[in-house]
């Protein structure tokens, strides 16, 4: 199946899609590699709404023109890094969709069907083509301190995709299926 | 001698290299798509149109820009043999404002960012003295979620050459979709621990489809891209039938005690390009 959906994702939403879905969506994304993660899991305050937002593991490629940044090129990065931190992360901030590559383990999968989250994997190294979905840089956060490749950056997407749902809310993961 | 424009022509190497994909890698890709379905097919589709894309627009196919290697045939004639290092590392600068590159060099024990894609030992370049007094420098940017799935055996030499194949396979299947599949894999035989890694990476240098002169170790290579492909890992690990491009296999002799393995992963954007210098600073990137 094919869905177009907008960001936030509702419940409803998050549980209709199925490993093996294609998908596309709209709103507000935001990007975190592993150092973001890390400075956000001890963080008492965020500068921003993960739950309103998708999260995307994904260290783009900018740049600034006229004091205003652009994207170049922003496909995903290997998610499995980022195994160690994202079930405590989907805990703590309730985000209802992930965007990355190659796929995570045990512990994120158990954290989709509690959390209620879907795990999709967007064409890694498809980077120009990404960042042409990207409508607008909203925002950029902690770039002093990580560098442009760890900071978390905000971005306005529209129509983002296709995404393949390969990690559902239901236990389901197509790179088990795979493998057996 | 002006220095300024083969800094120039460096950066033309590597804006290259970034944006436009060797047409060896760009034919293996589109057989994919014909023998792809479903799921795979999608991946495959969304390669090409990216490559497309960076090609017109002239924007790095991936943000991960790599890490600037240079593999660097030096005639022993060319005059400026001792500037030629020099002028490298300025190109490297340059072009990561003008094409642009990621920032990607990072201090390992202070987290510091050089924001320049130099630092130490890097940009990491191999040189190779030749005859002549002509310079051909190949530029091989190297991304770090294919480079995380390399992998070191020192085997047993009792399991032999099918010891050698079932590693090369089982590391494949457990890396999976981690480095962005379709891969194409350079496998290093013999020499040392370090050699084995260096001429899996050289491997690399070869252009996709081309079987290795010695017939014995072009049969391994076409049956290792078959095992590997069987494996269903397919395009980004989401299944289907085309895990690798190709497999190229280099050799060096080895210790009588040693079987060293090495493996260099390569993602799906095989980033190749070359530049030639001539004794007269005349440049041409192709």
């Amino acid at each position: 199946m094919e869905y177009h959906f907008n960001i936030p994702l509702s419940v409803d939403e998050v549980k209709k899609l199925k490993v093996g879905d294609i998908l596309y969506v709209t709103g507000t994304i935001f990007t975190a590699r592993d150092e973001a993660h890390h400075k956000m899991l001890e963080s008492k305050k965020i500068p921003f709404d993960p739950s309103k937002m998708a999260l995307f593991h994904c260290g783009p490629l900018m740049k600034k023109v006229n004091s205003k940044w652009q994207v170049v090129s922003a496909g995903p990065t290997t998610s499995s890094r980022m195994e160690i931190f994202e079930d405590r992360f989907l805990d703590k901030f309730h985000t209802r969709l992930i965007i990355g590559k190659g796929g995570m383990g045990e512990r994120t999968k158990k954290a989709l069907h509690k959390d209620i989250c879907v795990y999709t994997s967007y064409t890694g190294g498809a980077g120009a083509l990404a960042a042409d979905k990207v409508e607008e840089v909203l925002g950029v956060y902690y770039l002093e301190e990580f560098g442009m490749p760890e900071a978390a950056w905000i971005f306005k997407v529209k129509d983002f995709g296709p995404l393949v749902v390969a990690m559902d809310s239901h236990n389901n993961s197509i790179y088990e299926n795979i493998t057996k | 001698m002006n220095f300024k424009d083969i800094e120039k022509g460096i950066v033309e190497l590597i804006r290259k290299a970034e944006t436009d994909l060797p047409n060896d890698v760009i034919k293996a890709l589109k057989k994919a798509y014909e023998i792809e379905k479903g799921v795979a097919k999608t991946q495959i589709d969304a390669i090409l149109k990216n490559i497309d894309l960076a090609k017109k627009t002239k924007r790095p196919m991936c943000q991960d820009t790599g890490i600037q290697t240079f593999f660097v045939d030096i005639g022993i004639d060319f005059p400026y043999i001792s500037e030629l290092k020099k002028t490298i590392i300025n190109g490297v600068k340059k072009a990561t404002k003008e094409v642009p590159l990621r920032p990607n060099t990072v201090d390992p024990f202070t987290g510091e960012n050089h924001k320049d894609n130099t630092g130490e030992n890097i940009p990491y370049i191999t040189w190779n003295l030749c005859n002549g007094s002509d310079v051909l420098i190949t530029a091989l940017p190297k991304g770090g979620g294919s480079e995380n799935m390399s992998k070191l055996g020192m085997l047993k030499p009792g399991v032999g050459i099918e010891g050698v194949k079932d590693f090369v396979v089982e590391e494949m299947i457990k890396a999976a979709g981690n480095p962005c599949p379709p891969t194409v894999v350079g496998v290093g035989i013999g020499g040392g621990a370090d050699l084995s890694l260096k001429l899996g990476k050289k491997a690399l240098l070869r252009p996709v489809g081309k079987r290795h002169k010695d017939k014995t170790i072009a049969k391994i290579e076409e049956e290792l891209i078959k095992r590997i492909n069987s494996s269903g890992i397919g395009p980004m690990g989401l299944g289907g039938k085309t895990t690798v491009l190709d497999v190229h296999i280099e050799k060096a002799h080895r210790h009588p005690a040693s079987l060293p393995v090495g493996i260099a992963v390569q993602c799906w954007a095989d980033r190749r390009a070359h530049m030639v210098i001539n004794k007269n600073g005349k440049w041409e990137v192709k």
